[in-house]
């Protein structure tokens, strides 16, 4: 039997490298913006890149933020990518102070371009970067079970999330000299900053975990 | 930094993955597809296709490459080559592009950049530069593989490029371009100081001392490989390999 993975189109980028990943691990794959959908969802996918702002607003004016709320206190297994993990936030300051979904408590702020003795961090942070566990986390039983040690990840992002709670965080990876917070777990609900869909084989297993779940 | 990346760049005619000196005297390699599979399946850290006739002849048959290498490819893509609008720019990430490199049609009209860049995010908008020498020193953007002056500054180009916001660029040295000689160091060194955008190096690399050059006296942040990787004169891996003991930072696979 197919698991069945509802992928959340709010009208802000493109879903297809996200929905051929998942069909490559085996899953079907709905892409849905109505919100019953959402509500009846196995697996639930929040895509997204862009603007915290814009993506919101989009999430907002379709009448999707408190069905994705519900879904994540459910229990059942939510994933949010790049700034779709950035949503799952209280709030971000992106151009201006935003609030996010708040099913995760704590910030979405930008990578600071000062690195200090007057080198300067490139923004966003483009690139594979290895993903590293947070001491007294483990990764088994999670999205991340039986990957190799520091394995990389593919990146794009100009933000960052700081969850309020240091046992959400599941994942990091360092960003010329600072550590960044490279994915989120809360109960089912997951977060990834960077895009397994575009992780090559690491981004597979990991998808692969998820629809385990 | 973040890692250093190996990407093999496919130029492209027609339906087929071709190569060529100083982008022009083109050969053809093979199926693109094959090509990409190859490179996907040996660890490459994105993939470049480009067309590179679509600007001279109005053109793009890139779409159809880049839907069926979507498919199954899960790295970044970056398409360039005949774009000209945003909608030429959302009709490519439709058919599975992660970011477009445009060149000529910015040339034309340096703002297309800031309206790609808003549209789609900055991350998504490549600049792609094609630099010759001057005689008397510096560097000339061209546009339609090498063959067309453009007037610019190349160093100029790249700053107004930035501030426009580009996400990214891609350097071609049409002067090194197939010749296995290695690539425009100082091209590179230039362009590196003169913006803080991620650089990707282009055009020349026959060795890993090459490679190994373009990043640490260069300074760019990713690779653009062809030819090397086309004839097999080196896999992914071993460039991968010799890197990491040259001690530099690329991806452990």
């Amino acid at each position: 039997m197919k698991k069945r993975v509802t992928l959340i189109d709010y009208g802000i980028g493109n879903l297809l490298s996200v929905s051929r990943a998942f069909e490559a691990c085996g899953a079907e794959v709905l892409q849905t913006e109505n919100p019953a959908d959402i509500a009846a969802a196995d697996y639930l996918v929040l895509p997204g890149v862009g603007a915290f702002v814009d993506g919101m607003r989009e999430l907002n004016s379709r009448g999707l933020v408190e069905p994705i709320r519900a879904a994540c206190a459910s229990g059942k297994p939510v994933l949010g990518i790049c700034l779709g993990m950035q949503m799952l936030f209280t709030e971000s300051d992106e151009h201006h102070l935003t609030p996010g979904l708040g099913v995760i408590a704590g910030r979405v702020e930008a990578i600071p371009n000062d690195a200090g003795n007057g080198h300067w961090r490139k923004t966003p942070h483009i690139g594979w970067s290895e993903l590293i566990t947070p001491s007294g986390i483990n990764w088994q039983g999670t999205i991340f079970t039986d990957l190799i040690e520091r394995p990389a990840a593919y990146f794009v992002h100009s933000f960052s999330c700081v969850p309020a709670s240091p046992t959400a965080k599941l994942a990091e990876c360092e960003y010329e000299g600072i550590r960044i917070c490279a994915a989120v777990r809360q109960g089912n609900v997951y977060g990834c900053q960077f895009h397994p869909e575009k992780s090559g084989l690491i981004g597979l297993h990991i998808i692969r975990n998820f629809i385990l779940l | 930094m973040a890692n250093i990346r190996i990407i093999p760049r496919l130029d492209i005619k027609g339906p087929n993955l071709i190569k060529g000196i100083h982008l022009e005297g083109l050969r053809v390699v093979g199926d693109p597809q094959e090509f990409a599979h190859r490179y996907y399946a040996e660890g490459a850290d994105e993939l470049i296709y480009m067309d590179i006739v679509a600007s001279l002849y109005g053109r793009n048959s890139l779409k159809d490459i880049v839907r069926r290498t979507a498919k199954d490819v899960f790295i970044p893509l970056t398409v360039g080559g005949g774009i000209r609008s945003t909608d030429d720019v959302r009709d490519m990430l439709r058919a599975g592009a992660d970011k477009v490199a445009i060149n000529t049609a910015a040339v034309k009209r340096p703002e297309l950049i800031s309206e790609i860049s808003r549209r789609f995010g900055s991350q998504c908008c490549v600049v792609s530069v094609e630099a010759k020498r001057r005689p008397e020193g510096g560097w000339e953007a061209y546009v339609d593989n090498g063959r067309e002056r453009t007037g610019l500054d190349v160093i100029a180009w790249v700053r107004q490029a930035e501030q426009l916001g580009a996400g990214e660029l891609l350097v071609t040295s049409v002067d090194q371009e197939g010749t296995k000689r290695g690539f425009d160091i100082e091209l590179f060194k230039a362009v590196t100081s003169a913006v803080r955008l991620p650089v990707i190096g282009s055009g020349g690399m026959g060795s890993q001392e090459h490679f190994n050059a373009a990043v640490r006296d260069g300074g760019v942040d990713a690779v653009a490989i062809a030819d090397v990787f086309h004839y097999k004169r080196m896999s992914i891996g071993e460039v991968r390999q010799d890197a990491l003991a040259a001690g530099l930072q690329v991806r452990k696979l």
